[in-house]
C-alpha cells in the first residue's frame, strides 16, 4: 500500500483561464464555453479530439450536463465533481489518472464557478448537519482563528500580525496589478490594507480573497504524445490529496498554528516528485491564500519557512516576486479571485505560463529566467482550520532524468 | 408525609434597560429604574431551563418525574414547551412534560400541580414582559425564569401549611391570541374587583393553617395589578418586590419573591405567597431545618442576582430584540430551518449537550461520534453530559459577517475540563472582553427561529461564578 504517484506519465498540453470578477454579463455556460474553447486552442485540438473531461464545480451546476449541454460534447464520458475548495484542483487530479491509466488518450479537466449571482456578500457555504447545532462562522471568522493562537504560540504581538497579514495582501495586490486576468489589478497600499472595515477577528476587508465568476481548463496527454501538441508541454510530476479527519474542532490537541492536511499531502508531493528542498527547488508556488492568515501558516505547512518563522520571512519579502520563492506571483485568491471550482486550475495556469516563459514581463520570474528553475506547485484547501482537504501538485517543464 | 419544596432555581438574563431610556427616544413616558430584559437569544423556555438547571444543581440526585410549564409568553402554540425543558433538563423519558399556558395565575397552577404530585416534580414559570412602546407594561415589565422543585420527605426545605384560592370572573387584564400586547380595564375597578378576593384567600389560608394572622414571618406579593399589590403589601406588611431594578416578571415574579424569602428564611419560619391575578391565590409554608443546607448549597441568591452585574441594552436594541423594530438584515443567506428528523436523531446532544467518551481510550467526542478520533475505535462509547461543565476559551474570533440580531458574533474554541472541544457562539459578553484563556460556561438558548421553528442549543458564556469571584 502506498501513494505511487504518476511523475512524467502524463503532461499538460494546452490551457485556457477567462479573466475572473464580477462577470454580470456571462452565464456559467459562457464561462465554460470561453474557458475550454481558450484550452482547445491552446492545444491546437477540436472538441472532438478530446476523449473524456472531468467538471469541477462546487455549486454551479450538477452533473456531466453541466458541461456537455453547453459544450454539445457527443457522447462523451463527463465527471462532475466537488471537493470545497479544491475541487478545480480535483478535477485536473482525475483526469490525469484517466489517461495515466490507458483509459482516455486526451481528457480535459475543467472547473468553473458562478459566484456573483446569488447577489450576497462573502462565500456561502451548504449547511452540512442539519440538526441546527452547528455554529453559523463565515469563512473569514473560522479563518481568523488562526491569527491570534499563531500570534500567542510565536510570541507574535498584535501590531507585527497585523503588519504580516497586511503585507501579504499587499503582495498579492501587487503580483496581481500585473495581470490583466486577475480580479483585482490596483496596487493597494499598506495603510489603506491595515485601515480596511474589519470582517472577522483581526481580518479587514483587504484580507479575504474575491469572491468572483471564472473558468479555467487544460488539456492532458500521455508524456510521450506531449510533443505532438506543443514544445513546451507542463509534465506533472505530482499530485497529492488527502482528507483529514476533522479531528480539530473536537480535540484539544489542535492549536489553530497548521493545516496538519496540507502537511501530509505536502510531504506526499515531494516524495512523488523527488523534491528535497522546495524553497530552493521550486521556481514559484501558487497557494490557497483564501485569507492572509492561511498564507502564513502554509509557508510553514508547505516546508517553505521553518516552524514559528513564517512572519518574518513574509516581512523579509521572501515570498514576493523577486524573492527567494515567489509565492502567488498571479495574485492569488486574494487578487485574482476565487471562484470555488475554477481555482485549482487557475494556479495551474499560472504555472503554465511561467515555467513556458510566457508570463507578462512585469511579473515575469527570475527563478525562472536567471535561475533556470523548472518546477512549480500548486496548493489548495478546502475546509477550516483543523478540518479541511487538501491538494498539492508539482508541474515541470522538463522530464526528469 | 409532607410535601413541600425540595429545591429551587432562579434565572434573571444579562441584560437591564434603563426606564429613562424609554423617555429619552420617545419624548415622554419611561421613569426610573430598570428592568430585566431578556436577550436575543433567550425566550421562557430557554430561560425555564437555565432556571431549572440552578434548582436541580443544588438537588443532587433527584430525578424529577413531570415538569409543569407556565408562561403567558409560550415559543409555541399547539406543541408542548414543557417537553423542550424536559429534554434539555435530560429528565427520565417516562416523566410528564405539561404547559400551563396564557395568563399569569398559571404560575400558581403550576407550584400547586407540582406540590400536589405524588413524584418529585418540577414547577417552572417563566415570562417575557412587553406592551406596546412607551406603555406601562413595557415599562414596568420584565423577563426571568424560576423553577421550584417539589418532593416530600426529609428532603423538603419549605412544606406546604395551606392552600388557599378566591375565584372571580371579570375582565382586567385580556389580550385576544396573535396580539402582541395586552389590554388593560380601569385600574380602580380591578382594585374594586380584587381586594375582596384576596382577603377572602388570606382568611381562609390562616384558617386552614390554624394560626394568627400575625404569626406569619415573611409576606410576598406579586400579581398583575401594580395599584392593588402596592395595597396589598401595605395591607399585609410584604417586603421588597424587585421591581424597581427587574420589573414585574409576570408568571414567575411570584416565585421569585418566595424564592427569595426562602433565601432568608430560618427553620421553623412561616412563608406566605400572595399572588393576585385573575383572582387571589395564597401559599402558606413553613421553613424545615433542611433550608440551611440548601441555602449553603444555592450558588447565587435572588437578591445577589438582582443586584449583580448586568449590562445595559439601549431602547433600540431592546426594541429589535423583541421584534417591535425589523432592521435591515446583511446580505447573507437566511438562517435554514432545522430538520425535525435530523434533531430528533440528536436530541440527546442538541437539547441535553450530550457527547461521548470512548471506553477504549476515554477521548471525550462532542458531538457524540461513532468512531473514536484519537484511537479509532467503533462504537465504544458511552454518553456524557458536559451541560454543567466549566472550560476555557482556547481561541476565538468576531465574526461581523455572520447574520445575528445582535451583531457581532463572537465564536469561541471551547476545551472544557476533562476533555472535549467544541466551537460555539459566546452570549452575554461584551466582545471587547473576550480572551484566550477565559473560564466560561454552557447555556441553553434559542439560536434563531427560522421557517416557524425555533432553534434551541447552548452557547459559552462567561463563567458566572468566576465573575463574581
Amino acid at each position: 500500500m502506498a501513494s505511487n504517484g504518476i511523475r512524467d506519465r502524463v503532461a499538460i498540453v494546452g490551457m485556457g483561464c477567462t479573466p475572473f470578477g464580477e462577470h454580470w454579463d456571462k452565464s456559467t455556460d459562457d464561462l465554460l464555453i470561453d474557458a475550454s474553447q481558450e484550452a482547445l486552442a491552446s492545444a491546437g485540438v477540436p472538441l472532438d479530439d478530446i476523449d473524456a473531461f472531468w467538471l469541477g464545480t462546487m455549486g454551479s451546476g450538477q452533473s456531466g450536463l453541466t458541461l456537455s449541454r453547453p459544450l454539445k460534447i457527443d457522447y462523451k464520458p463527463v465527471t462532475r465533481l466537488e471537493n470545497f475548495c479544491a475541487t478545480g484542483s480535483e478535477a485536473f487530479r482525475n483526469a490525469c489518472y484517466g489517461v495515466a491509466s490507458g483509459a482516455f488518450d486526451v481528457a480535459m479537466a475543467i472547473g468553473v464557478e458562478k459566484l456573483k449571482d446569488n447577489g450576497l456578500s462573502g462565500l456561502v457555504g451548504i449547511p452540512g448537519r442539519t440538526d441546527g447545532t452547528q455554529v453559523d462562522l463565515t469563512a473569514p471568522a473560522m479563518f481568523s482563528l488562526l491569527a491570534p493562537a499563531y500570534a500567542k504560540k510565536y510570541g507574535v504581538t498584535d501590531e507585527e500580525m497585523k503588519e504580516v497579514l497586511t503585507r501579504i495582501a499587499w503582495k498579492n495586490h501587487y503580483n496581481g496589478a500585473r495581470n490583466p486576468r486577475a480580479q483585482f489589478r490596483k496596487e493597494v497600499a499598506k495603510e489603506t490594507i491595515a485601515c480596511s472595515p474589519l470582517v472577522a477577528g483581526p481580518l479587514g476587508i483587504f484580507d479575504c480573497s474575491g469572491v468572483s465568476d471564472g473558468s479555467a481548463a487544460a488539456i492532458i496527454v500521455r508524456a510521450e504524445d506531449a510533443y505532438r501538441y506543443t514544445d513546451k508541454p507542463i509534465f506533472v510530476k505530482a499530485l497529492s490529496f488527502v482528507a483529514g479527519p476533522a479531528a480539530g474542532p473536537i480535540s484539544p490537541d489542535y492549536d489553530y498554528t497548521t493545516f496538519e492536511e496540507v502537511s501530509r499531502s505536502a510531504a506526499d508531493a515531494y516524495r512523488q516528485a523527488g523534491v528535497t528542498d522546495p524553497r530552493n527547488e521550486l521556481a514559484m508556488a501558487e497557494v490557497h491564500d483564501c485569507f492572509t492568515p492561511t498564507e502564513l501558516v502554509l509557508m510553514e505547512d508547505l516546508g517553505f519557512a521553518e516552524r514559528g518563522t513564517a512572519w518574518k520571512e513574509v516581512l523579509a519579502g521572501t515570498y514576493d516576486l523577486e524573492g527567494t520563492l515567489p509565492v502567488n506571483p498571479d495574485g492569488g485568491l486574494k487578487s485574482f479571485g476565487h471562484p470555488i471550482g475554477a481555482s485549482g486550475l487557475r494556479m495551474l495556469f499560472e504555472a503554465w505560463l511561467q515555467l513556458r516563459h510566457e508570463a507578462p514581463a512585469d511579473r515575469a520570474l527570475r527563478t525562472v529566467s536567471e535561475e533556470g528553475r523548472t518546477l512549480a506547485m500548486t496548493h489548495n484547501l478546502g475546509g477550516a482550520p483543523g478540518e479541511c482537504v487538501s491538494f498539492v501538485s508539482i508541474v515541470g517543464s522538463e522530464l526528469s532524468a | 408525609m409532607s410535601r413541600g419544596i425540595v429545591a429551587y432555581g432562579a434565572y434573571l438574563p444579562h441584560y437591564r434597560l434603563g426606564r429613562a431610556a424609554i423617555g429619552s427616544a420617545l419624548g415622554s413616558g419611561g421613569g426610573k429604574g430598570t428592568r430585566s430584559v431578556a436577550s436575543y437569544d433567550e425566550d421562557t423556555t430557554s430561560m425555564g431551563v437555565e432556571a431549572a438547571r440552578v434548582a436541580l444543581a443544588a438537588a443532587p440526585g433527584a430525578a424529577p418525574m413531570g415538569v409543569y410549564f407556565a408562561t403567558t409568553a409560550p415559543a409555541y402554540l399547539d406543541k408542548t414547551n414543557a417537553s423542550t425543558i424536559h429534554a434539555a433538563l435530560g429528565l427520565d423519558t417516562a416523566a410528564l412534560a405539561v404547559d400551563m399556558l396564557g395568563a399569569v395565575r398559571s404560575g400558581i397552577g403550576a407550584l400547586r400541580a407540582a406540590v400536589d404530585a405524588s413524584a418529585p416534580t418540577l414547577a417552572v414559570l417563566a415570562d417575557v414582559r412587553t406592551g406596546l412602546p412607551g406603555g406601562a407594561d413595557e415599562r414596568d415589565g420584565g423577563d426571568a425564569a424560576i423553577a421550584f422543585l417539589m418532593g416530600s420527605g426529609e428532603q423538603v426545605v419549605a412544606e406546604l401549611v395551606a392552600a388557599a384560592s378566591a375565584s372571580s370572573e371579570f375582565l382586567d387584564r385580556w389580550r385576544v391570541p396573535g396580539e402582541s400586547h395586552s389590554r388593560v380595564w380601569e385600574e380602580r375597578f380591578g382594585e374594586q374587583a380584587y381586594v375582596p378576593l384576596v382577603e377572602q384567600a388570606v382568611a381562609d389560608a390562616v384558617k386552614q393553617a390554624g394560626i394568627a394572622a400575625d404569626a406569619v414571618d415573611h409576606v410576598v406579593v406579586a400579581g398583575t395589578h401594580a395599584r392593588v399589590v402596592r395595597r396589598v403589601q401595605a395591607m399585609l406588611g410584604a417586603g421588597e418586590d424587585f421591581t424597581a431594578t427587574i420589573g414585574n416578571t409576570g408568571t414567575a415574579h411570584a416565585g421569585l419573591l418566595l424564592a427569595d424569602a426562602l433565601d432568608r428564611a430560618t427553620p421553623g419560619q412561616l412563608i406566605a405567597l400572595v399572588s393576585v391575578a385573575d383572582g387571589a391565590d395564597v401559599l402558606l409554608l413553613r421553613a424545615t431545618d433542611a433550608l440551611p443546607a440548601l441555602q449553603a448549597r444555592n450558588a447565587a441568591s435572588v437578591a445577589a442576582l438582582v443586584a449583580g452585574t448586568a449590562a445595559e441594552v439601549d431602547y433600540a436594541t431592546f426594541l429589535t430584540w423583541r421584534g417591535v423594530i425589523r432592521r435591515e438584515p446583511p446580505r447573507r443567506p437566511d438562517p435554514f430551518r432545522p430538520e425535525s428528523p435530523a434533531a430528533y436523531r440528536g436530541r440527546d446532544w442538541k437539547y441535553a449537550f450530550v457527547g461521548s467518551r470512548c471506553t477504549a481510550c476515554a477521548t471525550l467526542h462532542l458531538p457524540s461520534q461513532r468512531v473514536c478520533v484519537q484511537c479509532g475505535a467503533v462504537d465504544q462509547m458511552a454518553p456524557e453530559s458536559l451541560a454543567g461543565r466549566t472550560g476555557r476559551i482556547a481561541t476565538f474570533t468576531v465574526d461581523h459577517l455572520a447574520y445575528t440580531l445582535n451583531p457581532p458574533v463572537v465564536v469561541t474554541v471551547v476545551d472544557f475540563e476533562g476533555g472535549g472541544r467544541i466551537q460555539c457562539e459566546l452570549t452575554d459578553v461584551d466582545p471587547a472582553t473576550v480572551a484566550i484563556g477565559q473560564p466560561v460556561e454552557m447555556t441553553f438558548r434559542r439560536l434563531y427561529t427560522a421557517g416557524g421553528v425555533h432553534n434551541y442549543f447552548w452557547k459559552a458564556r462567561p463563567a458566572r461564578a468566576a465573575a463574581q469571584a
